[in-house]
């Protein structure tokens, strides 16, 4: 490969799974089920392999590189280019987004093989990386926001991808508009960072970003309110993170998103389109790092999001949205990271919940297969015994998530919860507290779901049928999944301590923490006897066997604490009851406005008056002039004469 | 000696009663044809009573055009006259009314 230059190769690297899924969408019919499988999975296998190839450039040899592809467009001294950045931060999310990707794409040829749209699938399925790696390998505002939308887009088509579903298409609307909100912040933010530095491209409004914060205008807000213009600016474009990564109060979205097919929920709702706004804030930490109050806000919503969220896991019952609450109350961590400006343990948490939140999906997909589309985890109960692959696997994923050391979840999360321990931004306090307790509530719902699904008895009403293991198409990759999840969280820890990513992230030396716990942790083995000495190691210990003594040992506990604190268990169970308010508010609003325009607008001016109107103008008038017409000869010729007499008395007159 | 104005007077009455006839006629097509007759043979009174006040023959001319035009006139009047009785059975004005809208 030496002829061909490293741009090249990032662009076959962008350009090949959306070649893929444009072969698969355009061409399915002609190329059958099994040419699109193949042609998407080999398109977005070339694009890993690639990706790892530049990956070692990258890291070994310190390549980088920062090209404009073209200009779309020149309004006055500013340019809309297309370019790709190549750095750490980058490489590191293409191997993210190329490897789950990979494994979804041939994970989907045994899950999605009865399906009808199978061909439609994988075209959205291969355009959904090329939107990812467009996002992540973007050098300018523009781009991102390009990927940004295009994720948004092809989430939309998948999450109501069974369309004759009414509840799939209404999972999908509300998951566009509760993106719009937070896009129409983003864009705003976008448009702020053109007013102020005059530029999208990256690494000129980075440069100019420390002088700007030292001497930067106040930005009227309203009544006596005023604002620092680049924390106006940080805090709009996290209103988009909020709305892409579904933190409170955009997280409505992504529990109806599980009306998808289970491997979207796998690849775009809990590992890589979701994260795009904690690689959004990673990427733009030189700005971030300049506004404290925008730090500070994430992480609170990141915490506040991280507990609350993961309480909701406890109570649901369809085992995909246990495994949504759970992304949720994860990319809270993650969020709550960037806010303590961790920015590399967020993408630490990032690569490792990947892994193991793909892992459980792609499991909970193998135990819906095997359960025939049941859903429901009441319904289930010692599958153990049939399914003893997938069994394997989603213990390792919710040991991963529960953050039991050594496995990938643990040293990722502990790292994140000692990072907010020790940042200095204001919330810390609280922060710090419900992370803490969210490492109890992650270990009870997780293993709540573990045990319920594989112990105890069979519930399930259909006697004719037995549970069966799938098929190797989805069980190989759930074990290759396995692997990173319980590998990844020691290989990348000295890293992500030792600045892995370099001048992609910029931190602030007073609100450097990372090198802080850099200097206490020399290897992972320490950090894991350090652990046993620490509150949320026994935090997740005591949910798990919280989990096993009400699930296993005395399964009608749950029941009985329901009744008991029936309030709070509503509580739960309306989810806080903030959909209903939203749907009150919001959902009721909108419709009472659009009926309000529809009455007056459509009904009464348009039909009524317009339409309506001209009709009855001209019959009105039609059959006033009709009764002139009498058909007799006489009335018209005295009609003529009567006619020529006015006129020549007006001729006399005048 | 006869002047000028009584020849006009005797046009505008014979102008009149053609205009009373086709108005106040409700019953006979024919008299209509006759009363339009009557209204040329009015303005042909007055062209002849200009003409030999003014001198002028052009006046004379023109009586003859209307006179060939009031023939035709007539001609063409009377067959469609024919053919709708053939077709009505009757020449009543009253009940030509198929113009009405």
């Amino acid at each position: 490969m030496m002829g061909i230059s490293i741009n090249t190769i990032l662009l076959i690297i962008l350009l090949a799974p959306l070649v893929g899924g444009l072969i698969a969408g355009l061409f399915g019919k002609k190329i059958g089920r099994v040419g699109a499988h193949w042609v998407s999975i080999l398109l977005v296998a070339l694009s890993l392999g690639l990706s790892v190839y530049v990956a070692k450039l990258v890291i070994g040899d310190g390549v980088s590189s920062n090209v404009n592809l073209f200009n779309w467009a020149v309004i006055g001294h500013i340019q809309f280019s297309v370019g790709i950045m190549l750095d750490r931060l980058t490489v590191f999310m293409m191997i993210v987004v190329n490897f789950v990707s990979l494994l979804v794409h041939i994970y989907s040829v045994g899950y999605m093989q009865d399906d009808d749209g199978y061909q439609r699938f994988f075209s959205y399925i291969s355009a959904f990386t090329f939107s990812m790696l467009s996002l992540v390998m973007a050098n300018n505002f523009l781009l991102l926001f390009f990927g940004w939308e295009a994720v948004g887009l092809v989430s939309y088509l998948l999450i109501g991808f069974w369309f004759k579903k009414e509840s799939a298409n209404y999972a999908s609307l509300k998951a566009f508009i509760a993106n719009r909100v937070g896009d129409l912040g983003f864009l705003l933010g976008i448009a702020g960072v053109l007013m102020y530095f005059g530029a999208l491209d990256y690494t000129s409004v980075f440069s100019q970003v420390a002088n700007f914060a030292s001497n930067q205008p106040l930005v009227h807000l309203f009544g006596t309110t005023y604002a620092n213009a680049l924390t106006l600016v940080c805090i709009l474009l996290f209103i988009g993170a909020i709305g892409k990564s579904a933190q409170i109060p955009l997280h409505i979205w992504l529990e109806g998103s599980m009306e998808g097919p289970t491997p979207i929920s796998a690849l775009i709702h809990a590992a890589t389109m979701v994260t795009a706004g904690v690689f959004m804030v990673a990427r733009l930490s030189p700005m971030f790092e300049y506004s404290q109050v925008a730090l500070s806000m994430i992480l609170v919503i990141g915490a506040i999001t991280c507990f609350f969220m993961g309480l909701l896991g406890i109570v649901q019952n369809d085992i995909k949205r246990i495994i949504a609450y759970s992304t949720l109350s994860q990319l809270g961590y993650m969020m709550a990271a960037q806010g303590a400006s961790a920015f590399s343990f967020g993408m630490f948490h990032l690569m490792t919940h990947a892994a193991f939140k793909a892992l459980l999906f792609l499991a909970a997909g193998s135990v819906i297969l095997g359960m025939h589309h049941q859903q429901d985890i009441r319904k289930m109960g010692g599958l153990a015994r049939y399914m003893p692959i997938t069994y394997v696997c989603m213990l390792i994923g919710a040991l991963a998530l529960a953050a039991v050391p050594p496995f990938g979840g643990f040293f990722s999360k502990d790292l994140i919860i000692e990072a907010v321990e020790h940042t200095t931004i204001p919330g810390h306090s609280l922060a710090s507290l419900l992370l803490v307790a969210g490492a109890f509530v992650t270990a009870l719902y997780t293993f709540r779901l573990f045990f319920v699904v594989f112990h105890g008895k069979s519930r399930s009403e259909n006697h004719d049928h037995h549970p069966h293991e799938s098929p190797l198409t989805v069980t190989i990759p759930l074990i290759l999944l396995a692997i990173p999840s319980i590998f990844a969280g020691m290989l990348f820890f000295m890293p992500s301590l030792n600045n892995f990513f370099g001048s992609a992230i910029t931190v602030l030396p007073q609100y450097d923490v990372v090198s802080s716990l850099c200097a206490k942790y020399h290897s992972p083995w320490q950090f894991l006897i350090d652990a046993f000495t620490t509150l949320p190691f026994w935090l997740s210990l005591a949910g798990i066997f919280v989990a096993w003594y009400c699930y296993v040992a005395k399964p009608e506990l749950p029941g009985i604490l329901a009744n008991k604190f029936k309030w709070l268990y509503r509580l739960l169970i309306r989810k806080y009851w903030v959909d209903d308010s939203y749907d009150v508010v919001f959902g009721g609003g909108a419709r009472l406005i659009g009926n309000v325009f529809w009455r007056i607008g459509d009904i009464l001016i348009i039909d009524r008056c317009l339409v309506d109107g001209t009709v009855k103008i001209a019959n009105k008038l039609g059959s006033a002039l009709r009764r002139m017409q009498s058909g007799y000869l006489y009335h018209y010729a005295l009609a003529m004469i009567m006619g020529l007499f006015l006129l020549l008395v007006w001729f006399y007159i005048n | 000696m006869i002047s000028l104005a009584d020849y006009l007077i005797v046009g505008a009455i014979l102008f009149s009663l053609a205009i009373v006839g086709i108005v106040l006629n409700k019953k006979n097509l024919i008299v209509l044809l006759m009363s339009i007759e009557l209204m040329l043979l009015a303005v042909n009174t007055n062209f002849l009573a200009f003409s030999r006040y003014l001198h002028n023959s052009s006046g004379e001319v023109f009586v003859f055009f209307v006179l060939t035009v009031a023939a035709a006139e007539a001609a063409i009047g009377l067959a469609i006259l024919v053919v709708l009785f053939r077709n009505h059975r009757s020449i009543n004005i009253q009940e030509l009314n198929s113009l009405k809208g």
